[in-house]
């Protein structure tokens, strides 16, 4: 444990928090723009959140196009990591990852490329648990600087972590208490069901830590396999999950999370996860840049990538 | 190696699933993986046990998985199949920390004397070999409540220190899990294809209680890294039944899980 006040590495002090979020146009404007536009806003050295977890709401498209843009030494937080994760280490784009589980799912098994990455050191590698993600967020969100918790005691992932975690003696019960300090990404890439053009987002089905990391995040990048009028949410805006003034861009993606799902509208692509998996268990890393070349370098669009799923589009 | 076994017709997966099954009271809420557990749990609601929550840590509350439809993800719309609440990750698992959750149920290539588990690393946490998938909500279960650790009874698993620490069962022993800060939960009992184990309510050391039938005692020894406690009186699993065989095999037809 650490003396003396320090800022956890993904944690900014709040005043510049603050400073960060008064500067962003918070009003009801159209924020509509294509994949490549929304994810040139981001930055080399970015933390970038992931919405969605596993294979499951993944904001695939987003992704996808990030690593075709080679973005460098990001930070990239989600709580349970699927084949993602697999394409952002493979691609060179991060320095930290940070998640409690990594695996393309657990009929695949271990994933060679995080394997090969964290193995040999090539990335920074921080495993917390599924909660303790979601209660840092959370802090992020309700803008404090730490949520206690009762978990990751007893157990060696403190002492494994980048960042020092600190621990307290409640002054009310005189327990023991982790201190989970806020994450506030400086992104959020997150992949709904329908949204209209100011980012008023409604997602069905599992929600995941999301709105937390949308409400954490300096800005929000929207994914929608739909875009909707601003009439048909303010006809049902108890369904909506994240808020217009969270959000920076808009891009209308249909099947934005293949070949992971999105429910509703599409299952996971199994078979073509398995093929996948071929690609990474017969040759680890330069496995997974072969696939890579094939669905994501050389397509000339996201159209192009969902042909080679064998989604067409219609017109 | 005893009459039963030799004329077993049942698989570790089958054996494991129908053994968590009969510890999964009706009207309990439990909290579970997919895979083993998960099978159980359905068997036991197809069973002794029609009132049985299960929660994911996905974020569903109560979900009835439909045969030959089974999730290969807690985080997946197949795992929420008439689920009565999708709750964000956060909240659900705050429900363990709340003490809505009777029993978790977790696994891991690693558990040792203490019964903690390790799914993180094999080797040094510094240069690991391999790197494994990781905690997901199991730290969280076994930090916060009664936790049954469903475990293939192996040699290289059986270690008597885990290489690393994810879930903590008794810690060091003795005290130790509440002097590290963990005032709740802990390990009820580890199920392994050989046997059943709890933890010696003072030493915190494992402890066989029960042998699967057809199984010896050397048999539980000759597949661990370490000497557990052995109490005098042991008893003796009921084999599955045909009933119970037949559920499952109804529920995996693919035999996704069932291998």
């Amino acid at each position: 444990m650490t003396t003396g006040f320090q800022s956890a590495p993904d944690t900014p002090h709040y005043v510049d928090l603050r400073a960060r979020l008064a500067k962003r146009d918070r009003g009801l404007r159209d924020k509509v723009m294509s994949l490549s536009e929304a994810i040139g806003t981001i930055a080399d050295g970015d933390h970038v959140a992931i919405g969605g977890n596993t294979f499951s709401r993944t904001p695939f498209a987003a992704i996808w196009e990030l690593v075709r843009q080679q973005k460098k030494r990001l930070t990239v937080s989600r709580s349970i990591t699927s084949t993602e994760g697999d394409f952002l280490l493979a691609g060179g784009c991060v320095d930290k990852y940070m998640t409690s589980w990594f695996s393309q799912g657990i009929l695949w098994g271990l994933s060679r490329v995080m394997r090969d990455f964290v193995e040999n050191g090539k990335v920074t590698y921080e495993e917390w648990s599924h909660m303790s993600l979601g209660m840092m967020y959370r802090a992020g969100a309700l803008g404090i600087p730490f949520l206690p918790t009762r978990v990751m005691m007893g157990s060696g992932m403190p002492e494994a972590l980048v960042t020092s975690l600190e621990t307290m003696t409640c002054p009310y019960s005189g327990d023991k208490l982790l201190l989970l300090p806020a994450l506030n990404p400086n992104v959020a890439l997150i992949h709904v069901q329908r949204a209209d053009k100011y980012g008023n987002a409604q997602y069905d089905g599992l929600p995941f830590m999301d709105a937390d990391m949308a409400m954490a995040a300096d800005r929000v990048i929207l994914t929608t396999e739909k875009i909707i009028s601003n009439d048909d949410i303010r006809n049902a805006p108890d369904h909506t999950k994240i808020p217009f003034m969270a959000v920076d861009a808009v891009v209308e993606v249909p099947y934005g999370a293949a070949p992971h799902e999105c429910a509703g509208f599409y299952e996971p692509f199994y078979k073509h996860m398995d093929e996948y998996a071929d690609f990474t268990r017969k040759n680890g890393v330069p496995g997974a840049l072969d696939y890579m070349q094939e669905h994501i370098f050389e397509p000339r669009d996201w159209t192009g990538f969902l042909k080679k799923l064998g989604v067409g589009l219609p017109n | 190696m005893g009459k039963h076994q030799m004329n077993q017709t049942y698989t570790t997966s089958e054996l494991l699933s129908v053994m968590c099954s009969r510890v999964m009271p009706d009207g309990a809420i439990i909290f579970a993986g997919v895979g083993v557990p998960l099978l159980g749990a359905t068997l036991a609601q197809r069973l002794h046990a029609p009132k049985l929550t299960i929660l994911f840590e996905g974020g569903i509350i109560g979900p009835f998985i439909q045969p030959g439809r089974l999730p290969s993800s807690t985080n997946e719309m197949r795992t929420a199949e008439k689920a009565n609440m999708l709750l964000n990750p956060t909240d659900v698992l705050a429900l363990l920390q709340r003490g809505y959750v009777d029993i978790g149920f977790i696994g891991g290539a690693q558990i040792d004397q203490y019964a903690n588990v390790n799914s993180s690393y094999i080797g040094s946490y510094r240069q690991p070999a391999p790197r494994l998938p990781g905690s997901g909500g199991g730290n969280d279960i076994s930090s916060l409540v009664e936790t049954i650790v469903i475990m293939p009874h192996e040699k290289k698993r059986f270690v008597e220190n885990v290489d690393f620490i994810t879930s903590p069962g008794y810690v060091a022993g003795g005290n130790s899990r509440k002097d590290a800060g963990l005032i709740s939960g802990g390990v009820l009992k580890v199920i392994t294809n050989l046997c059943v184990f709890d933890c010696d309510a003072v030493t915190r050391r494992l402890c066989v209680r029960a042998l699967h039938p057809g199984v010896t005692i050397d048999a539980v020894l000759d597949n661990m890294g370490f000497r557990p406690e052995i109490p005098d009186d042991l008893e003796t699993s009921e084999p599955p039944t045909g009933e119970e065989l037949e559920i499952l095999r109804e529920l995996d037809p693919t035999r996704i899980y069932l291998k």
